[in-house]
């Protein structure tokens, strides 16, 4: 096990890549620590694949480095980076029993027969397949063969990490949660360094410690669910977790205030100094939103019933506006306005999100 | 929801029962009827039951003919397979070469059997062909119509031409079905080239493999044309196979009794291994899925 460096890492699938606009990984730098586990997540094409291939050792980065614990692997190919990886389909060895499945990579690398059946038997365990270690690989279900594929990867007892390619795309909606539950697990009891690509904000935020969110080629924010939740680093990272996502509305802020549309908006205890500079936004949870007869005017549009509780769906002043409202809070007859939590709001210039003064980096 | 049966839809049926009726059941009967009769001309027939059919059992000339049929058939399918999976695993996988070599695999199964035949007849000769007068500079002593070693050498270097393009055609399309991420996930593991062929690519293409081969067993057995025009059974009885025999029998002799015989003999051989084989590749396929 080891940690993973990207030092100065960026690529680009041209080979003369002119602009930023031509790489498909921006600039990065980045330390992931041993026995961390990260999801990289985000929407198709924002380059999670990218920096995953990189990492496994499929594509060599334009420029950079990357260095799993003080050894740098850059150039060094997929088998000798001692890494496992589970893909998005079930990749196993049909013909094979499961046992010969597990055995394979230490076969492969010439290890002692005793040695062999014994760690299969232990990661059978592990995964709970000791009742069909005979049986051939073919006729499994998805999730038991995705089972097989991990199996293979812990079976090495010195593995550096374990990548999960989307893994669960093809398992069963009430696997899905098993597998993740049982993931976690044995990611707690084992302490392997992970790092799971996908484009599922439950999957990311239930597996990981540390969340990586990727948008355009960039690791906007990597920080674990509650920093994604509360600070948003950029406003990709507000809409694109949380359901329904953040709101955001266009203002101006200064010091400890900010104006939408004309309407003064308190911060709380936050001071930005004078006016922020760019292109500012705040941005607000729906969590954070109360319907009152103060704040913003609101229209209510429909009111989604989604179980614990429910969200609304209106606008405010042409802009889309979701609140989330707690199981068993009535909505008023008169509300039609919407007010924000003040030390909840965050404030972005550009997009990207300004620390307000004294706040810890 | 309860099935509605309506038998009127068989009717639909009566067209293509019909077409069949005419184009195989029919001339089949003709046959069947032929095997059972003698005739001394004047198209007179006699009723001489299973007669035929013991005669041919007992006919040296039958045997000997099935013997050089399955020894050609085992020769090619030993030759072909293994070279069509080897050239398939050299072929560029994508690209401009990928299709330029997929078509020019493709042309010699577009030549028509006959010319296929001439081809290698004339290309074989020592006087005027290429490959005999060249064998015949280099001092080697070659005559496919004279010598049975080379006549066999030939036909089957020329079926090996003319058909390991199917065999490698159809190993092609296995392997480009295989997923990337099974030669990635064998990298991770370190698996040997063989072991990647073993575990990844011959798991995957048996299925076509097992079409591929059902294929040039049927054809190689049944193989008529080729033979007839390069060396026309010869020499001697040397490249006879069964449908050479059997034209030989039913035209050249005019012995339509036993000649119908032997064909229908000839026909439940063949169905019966290409049963042997289709049972054969169900079971595996079956065994493997448990």
């Amino acid at each position: 096990m080891a940690q993973i460096t990207l030092s100065n890492l960026a690529h680009s699938y041209l080979p003369e890549p002119k602009g930023e606009q031509d790489f498909a990984l921006k600039h990065m730098d980045h330390v992931w620590d041993n026995g961390g586990a990260y999801a990289l997540l985000g929407s198709s094409g924002c380059g999670k694949s990218t920096l995953l291939n990189i990492i496994s050792g499929l594509l060599k980065p334009s420029q950079g480095r990357i260095l799993f614990g003080d050894t740098d692997v850059t150039d060094a190919p997929t088998a000798e980076r001692n890494i496992a990886q589970v893909f998005q389909f079930p990749v196993v060895y049909d013909t094979m029993t499961v046992r010969d499945n597990l055995a394979f990579p230490l076969r492969n690398r010439g290890m002692d027969a005793g040695y062999i059946a014994g760690r299969v038997n232990q990661i059978a365990q592990m995964i709970g397949m000791e009742e069909i270690l005979s049986k051939k690989a073919r006729g499994l279900t998805a999730d038991a063969k995705q089972k097989i594929s991990l199996g293979r990867g812990m079976v090495r007892e010195d593995v550096n990490a374990i990548l999960f390619d989307e893994p669960l795309t093809v398992i069963d909606p009430h696997m899905k949660f098993e597998l993740r539950t049982q993931l976690k697990a044995l990611h707690r009891e084992f302490g392997h360094t992970m790092i799971y690509v996908t484009h599922d904000q439950t999957e990311a935020l239930t597996f990981a410690d540390k969340v990586v969110v990727m948008y355009d080629g960039r690791v906007v924010q990597m920080g674990t669910p509650q920093e994604l939740f509360e600070r948003p680093a950029h406003t990709f990272v507000g809409y694109f977790i949380g359901s329904p996502g953040m709101n955001f509305f266009d203002a101006t802020v200064t010091g400890s205030g900010a104006v939408v549309e004309g309407i003064e908006v308190p911060l709380g205890a936050a001071n930005y100094d004078g006016p922020v500079a760019g292109r500012v936004q705040i941005g607000i949870r729906p969590e954070f939103c109360v319907l009152d007869s103060t704040g913003l005017p609101f229209k209510i549009e429909r009111v989604e019933d989604v179980g614990r509780h429910r969200i609304v769906r209106g606008s405010c002043m042409g802009r889309p506006v979701n609140v989330t409202l707690p199981e068993g809070m009535p909505i008023s007859e008169d509300a039609s306005r919407v007010a924000f939590a003040p030390e909840r709001i965050n404030v972005y210039a550009d997009d990207w999100r300004v620390a307000p003064k004294g706040e810890a980096a | 929801m309860e099935k509605t049966l309506n038998n009127k839809a068989w009717f639909l049926v009566l067209p293509v029962l019909i077409l069949v009726a005419f184009s195989a059941v029919v001339p089949l009967m003709t046959v069947v009827n032929y095997s059972v009769q003698d005739t001394f001309g004047n198209n007179v027939f006699y009723w001489v039951g299973l007669e035929w059919f013991a005669d041919m059992l007992q006919s040296d000339r039958m045997w000997n003919a099935l013997g050089r049929q399955a020894l050609f058939s085992a020769i090619i399918l030993a030759i072909e397979v293994p070279l069509g999976i080897f050239v398939a695993l050299n072929m560029p996988k994508k690209g401009f070469w990928s299709s330029f070599v997929l078509v020019t695999m493709a042309l010699p199964l577009l030549i028509p059997f006959n010319v296929v035949g001439t081809i290698w007849q004339i290309f074989g000769r020592v006087d005027i062909g290429l490959l005999g007068y060249v064998l015949a500079k280099l001092g080697v002593d070659y005559n496919y119509t004279a010598d049975a070693f080379d006549a066999w050498a030939t036909l089957i270097v020329m079926d090996v031409w003319h058909w390991t393009s199917l065999v490698a055609l159809l190993a092609f399309a296995g392997l480009q079905s295989i997923p990337e991420a099974y030669y990635q996930a064998a990298k991770i593991d370190q698996a040997s080239r063989w072991a990647v062929f073993r575990y990844i690519e011959l798991p995957k293409m048996q299925g076509v493999l097992l079409i591929a081969i059902l294929l040039r067993f049927m054809d190689s057995f049944m193989i008529y044309t080729e033979p007839f025009v390069l060396t026309g059974g010869g020499p001697g009885n040397a490249t006879t196979f069964l449908s050479i025999d059997l034209v030989k029998m039913a035209i050249g002799q005019f012995d339509l009794g036993p000649a119908a015989a032997f064909s229908l003999m000839y026909f439940l051989v063949i169905l019966l291994i290409s049963w042997v084989f289709y049972t054969v590749m169900i079971t595996v396929e079956k065994a493997e899925g448990k």
